[in-house]
């Protein structure tokens, strides 16, 4: 009987998939996200039929207006804390949180001789303004102030420093020409595996805490077979394909 | 203590960039508002289009704008550049431009309904008195829209305190320069520092209050005094 009504209902709801076919999920995606998102998303709607309504924002911010009941059904996090916090508070499925990605810092210019290779130039006193994400707010921020900590040059350029709400709007600052220097997601800056405007410095891992973005199944997507689809497909080689030409690294499982 | 010391530094900033602001604007706005309401030229109607555009406008726009003009490929930051103040984004100076535009109708709008409620007969009247124009407005004009200048100031001191977009666009957050009350309760929130920003939201809600009290009071009282 429960068999036989189990396969019912899994019948009822591949029917209903079908009819339906393109289901929609809401992602709530980091900003550092947002160049290699839309491509896999564009790869997912392909390859599963299924539609991604995508929202681009801070993980913070995300994070308040998901305990004020943002209809979200899945969130691609920029740091690990905020996934773990939802997952502890009961507003996400536990259980279902990885690490989709892990963040590279550069040190960017949009001058194409702005930024060696090794990035002496921060060893050099600073000629112009220097953009960061809030530290308080985003894990590249803070990956930054800890960059510059440790090659004891924090206090040379403390004053050049401008902070962007989010490290996109750091991007921002630099892209306009209002800060000579950024520290931005590798993300926003490389395509196809290698720095398509400007000069930079791609960060060593090393020199700062690791830049783990975590994703999570929030509540609203418990019964959407497209989130659950969703989250399956972050883990195919084709999500991390697109991931690593962005200049993510992948957690080894 | 829960006002942390950058919370006071922040709205000490939003106090000193609201009274800079209010100044600059009442000196700009006065003769701006004074021909809007006395001219009939053609460009009047666009004169005063572009006056309420930071209505309309989202503030976001506007420091946008500002931004990429006042960057150093723009043509704002070329001239600010060639004036030796260098680039106007992440200062004071560049804040002070911002919500000087963006407070712009504040300011004109009293005003231009004030002198428009004076109408040409007192001046007319003092003309004929020989008082000289200018004479006749600051004696004459000035004290009759008292109520009009009163409110354009306020206003606009009450506006530019609750100024956001343009100064998370144009600020940088930079303590003691650019980091104003309104960016510095956004920062709270997004760091998850409900009781920071808890404390200082309830206090712009009570400062935006007791403001416009003050002028539902004036503006009663002063209506009284021109019925």
């Amino acid at each position: 009987m429960t068999h036989l009504s189990r396969a019912f209902a899994f019948v009822v709801a591949a029917l209903a998939a079908g009819v339906l076919h393109a289901a929609q999920v809401r992602v709530a995606v980091a900003a550092n996200m947002a160049a290699p998102l839309q491509k896999i998303a564009d790869d997912f709607e392909r390859a599963t039929g299924h539609e991604v309504v995508a929202a681009l924002g801070s993980t913070g911010r995300f994070y308040a207006q998901l305990r004020g009941g943002a209809p979200f059904e899945v969130l691609l996090a920029a740091d690990e804390e905020i996934p773990a916090r939802l997952e502890r508070e009961g507003l996400a499925m536990p259980g279902r949180r990885f690490t989709y990605a892990i963040g590279r810092l550069v040190l960017w210019s949009l001058d194409p001789g702005g930024v060696d290779p090794q990035g002496n130039v921060l060893k050099q006193l600073p000629r112009g303004r220097l953009a960061v994400a809030d530290p308080r707010l985003a894990p590249y921020g803070a990956a930054a102030m800890q960059t510059l900590t440790r090659l004891g040059v924090l206090p040379a350029w403390e004053r050049a420093l401008v902070q962007g709400e989010s490290v996109g709007q750091a991007f921002q600052f630099v892209a306009s020409g209002n800060a000579s220097y950024g520290f931005v997601a590798l993300s926003q800056v490389m395509s196809e595996g290698r720095i398509t405007r400007g000069s930079g410095w791609i960060v060593p891992a090393h020199y700062h805490a690791p830049l783990n973005q975590d994703v999570v199944l929030l509540n609203g997507g418990r019964a959407n077979p497209a989130a659950h689809a969703f989250l399956a497909y972050l883990k195919s080689e084709s999500a991390r394909t697109t991931l690593r030409s962005f200049g993510y690294d992948i957690a080894t499982p | 203590m829960p006002i942390a010391r950058e919370d006071l530094q922040a709205i000490w900033l939003t106090l000193k960039l609201a009274a800079s602001t209010t100044l600059l604007l009442l000196l700009l706005a006065t003769p701006l508002a004074w021909w809007l309401a006395r001219t009939r030229s053609r460009l009047r109607a666009p004169v005063a289009a572009v006056v309420a555009l930071p209505l309309v406008l989202p503030p976001t726009v506007l420091g946008f704008y500002l931004l990429v003009a006042f960057g150093p490929q723009g043509w704002g930051g070329q001239f600010t550049q060639a004036l030796g103040l260098g680039l106007l984004p992440f200062t004071f100076a560049g804040l002070l431009l911002g919500s000087i535009l963006y407070s712009l109708p504040f300011a004109v709008q009293p005003l231009q309904s004030a002198f428009e409620a004076v109408g040409r007969r007192p001046l007319e009247v003092a003309a004929t008195l020989r008082a000289a124009p200018l004479d006749s407005f600051v004696h004459v004009v000035l004290p009759l829209a008292r109520p009009g200048i009163v409110q354009a100031a306020v206003l606009t001191f009450a506006h530019t305190v609750g100024e956001f977009g343009v100064v998370l666009m144009i600020g940088g957050n930079i303590p003691r320069q650019t980091q104003v009350v309104s960016t510095q309760i956004y920062g709270h929130v997004e760091a998850l520092q409900y009781t920071q920003a808890h404390w200082l939201s309830a206090g712009m809600v009570l400062f935006s209050f007791a403001v416009l009290l003050a002028l539902a009071r004036m503006n009663r009282r002063s209506t009284r005094v021109v019925g």
